[in-house]
C-alpha cells in the first residue's frame, strides 16, 4: 500500500507542476494582452519602478563595485603569473558585462524585488483586495500584475548597466589606484577587448530575458499562491527559488547561442 | 497630472541607468574609436589564415587602419577570400603586401600592410596581389624536424 501511495504521490505532483505550467503560461499571456492598458496609465508604471528599480539601486551599486573589486584581486593574483597584468581590464571588464553582470544582478533583483512583489501580491489576494477589484470590474491583471511587469523588465536592464558600470569602476580602483597596474593598458586593452554589439548589447539582451523571467514568476507566485499567511511565505520562497534557478539556466541557454565560439 | 517626487527619482534612476550603458558603450567598449562611414574595401586571397577572425585589426606600421569585414572561402581557387574595409584617409600603392601576423607569441592575428613603392593607389574594390599566409605553428614544427632529419644523414 505504501507503494502505491508514494506512486499517486508522485503522480499528483508531477500534474500539479503541468497544471501549474499551463496556467502560468496563460498568465503571462493575460499579462502581455493586458499590458495596453498599463502602458496608457504610464504613472501606475512609474510608481512600480520605484518601488522594485529605486529601492533596489543601493544594493546594485555596493554588490557591483564589491563584485569588480573582487574581480581585480584575484584577476591580478593569476595574471601576474603569466606577467600579463596588463590584461586585468579585459578580464574584468568582459566577465561582468557578459556574465557577472546579468547574472548577479538578476539574482540580486529577485530576491530584493521579485520577493516583494509576490508577497505584495500574495497578501492582495489573501485580504481579497484582488476579489474586490474584479466586484468593481476592474481587471486586476491590468491594474495590478502588468505595471509591475513592465517596470521590472525596464527596471532591470537599468540596473544591470550600473552594476556592470560600477564592477568596472571597482575594479579600476583595485587594480590602478590600489595595486598600480598601468592605467592606460587597463583601459585601452578593454576597449580593444570589448565590443559594443557583441559584448554589451548581448549582456542588455540577457538581462532583458532574466527581467521578464524573474518578473513573470514572481508575479505568477503572488498570484497563485494560497490566501493564507503560509501559503504567501511559501510562494515568496518558492519565488527566489525558482527564478535563481530560471536565471542560471536561461544564462547558461543564452550564452550557448550568443558566444559560440566565432 | 502633477510632478510629483515620485517621478523625480524614477527620472534618475533611468537617466543613471542609461548613462551606466553609454559609459560601458564609452569606455569600456569600443563603440569610441567606431568609425563606419569613411571607408572603402580591399580583398585579399589567402592560401591559410590560420586563426583571422573578422573584425580583426589591420595595422600598416603598428597603426590600426581598418578592419577585417568578411573571410570567404572562394571555391574557384581553393583560397581564402578576406575582405578589408580601411580607413578612408589611408591610401596604399598598388603593390603593397598583405601579411598575416600575430601579436605577441600567443596573441590575436591581424593583417599587417607592407606598402610597396608603386605610385598607383589601390582603389575600393581592387585586390591586393602579393600576400603572405598565417604561419600554422604545426608546419613550421614539421619543416624543422624533417630539416632535422636531413640534417642527421
Amino acid at each position: 500500500m505504501a507503494v502505491v501511495r508514494s506512486l499517486r504521490g508522485i503522480g499528483a505532483r508531477v500534474i500539479n507542476a503541468v497544471w501549474r505550467i499551463g496556467f502560468g503560461s496563460r498568465f503571462f499571456l493575460m499579462t502581455l494582452v493586458y499590458s495596453g492598458t498599463s502602458f496608457r496609465r504610464f504613472r501606475l508604471i512609474v510608481r512600480e519602478m520605484f518601488s522594485s528599480g529605486v529601492m533596489s539601486l543601493i544594493i546594485i551599486l555596493v554588490a557591483g563595485m564589491f563584485v569588480g573589486m573582487v574581480l581585480g584581486l584575484q584577476g591580478y593574483e593569476t595574471l601576474k603569473r603569466y606577467g600579463s597584468e596588463s590584461a586585468l581590464g579585459t578580464l574584468v571588464a568582459l566577465s561582468l558585462v557578459r556574465e557577472l553582470g546579468p547574472v548577479l544582478a538578476a539574482l540580486l533583483f529577485a530576491s530584493r524585488a521579485g520577493s516583494a512583489m509576490t508577497a505584495e501580491i500574495g497578501l492582495m489576494k489573501a485580504t481579497e483586495q484582488l476579489s474586490a477589484m474584479e466586484m468593481m470590474a476592474v481587471n486586476p491583471i491590468a491594474r495590478v500584475v502588468a505595471p509591475r511587469f513592465w517596470a521590472g523588465v525596464i527596471s532591470l536592464p537599468l540596473l544591470t548597466a550600473m552594476f556592470s558600470s560600477m564592477g568596472v569602476f571597482g575594479g579600476y580602483v583595485v587594480g590602478v589606484v590600489l595595486i598600480g597596474v598601468d592605467e592606460g593598458s587597463f583601459w585601452s586593452q578593454m576597449q580593444a577587448a570589448v565590443d559594443f554589439q557583441h559584448d554589451v548589447m548581448n549582456g542588455v539582451i540577457k538581462s532583458f530575458v532574466f527581467g521578464v523571467a524573474v518578473t513573470v514568476i514572481a508575479l505568477f507566485e503572488g498570484y497563485d499562491a494560497p490566501p493564507t499567511a503560509e501559503g504567501v511565505s511559501g510562494a515568496t520562497t518558492r519565488t527566489v527559488v525558482e527564478s535563481s534557478l530560471a536565471i542560471l539556466i536561461l544564462d547558461f541557454i543564452l550564452t550557448a547561442f550568443m558566444f559560440r565560439g566565432d | 497630472m502633477e510632478r510629483t517626487a515620485l517621478d523625480l527619482w524614477v527620472g534618475m534612476f533611468v537617466v543613471a541607468g542609461i548613462g551606466a550603458l553609454v559609459v560601458l558603450a564609452m569606455k569600456v567598449g569600443n563603440l569610441s574609436t567606431y568609425n563606419v562611414s569613411e571607408s572603402y574595401q580591399l580583398q585579399a586571397y589567402f592560401t591559410n589564415i590560420g586563426g583571422l577572425k573578422p573584425q580583426a585589426s589591420i595595422k600598416s606600421a603598428g597603426v590600426l587602419v581598418g578592419r577585417v569585414t568578411g573571410i570567404t572561402l572562394d571555391t574557384e581557387r581553393y583560397e581564402a577570400k578576406v575582405v578589408m574595409s580601411i580607413d578612408k584617409r589611408y591610401q596604399f600603392p598598388k603593390d603593397t603586401f598583405a601579411n598575416i601576423l600575430t601579436s605577441g607569441l600567443l596573441g590575436e592575428q591581424y593583417i599587417g600592410l607592407a606598402p610597396g613603392g608603386e605610385n598607383d593607389m589601390l582603389k575600393a574594390g581592387e585586390v591586393i596581389k602579393k600576400t603572405q599566409s598565417a604561419v600554422v605553428l604545426e608546419d613550421l614544427i614539421g619543416k624543422f624536424l624533417y630539416s632535422k632529419a636531413e640534417g642527421s644523414k
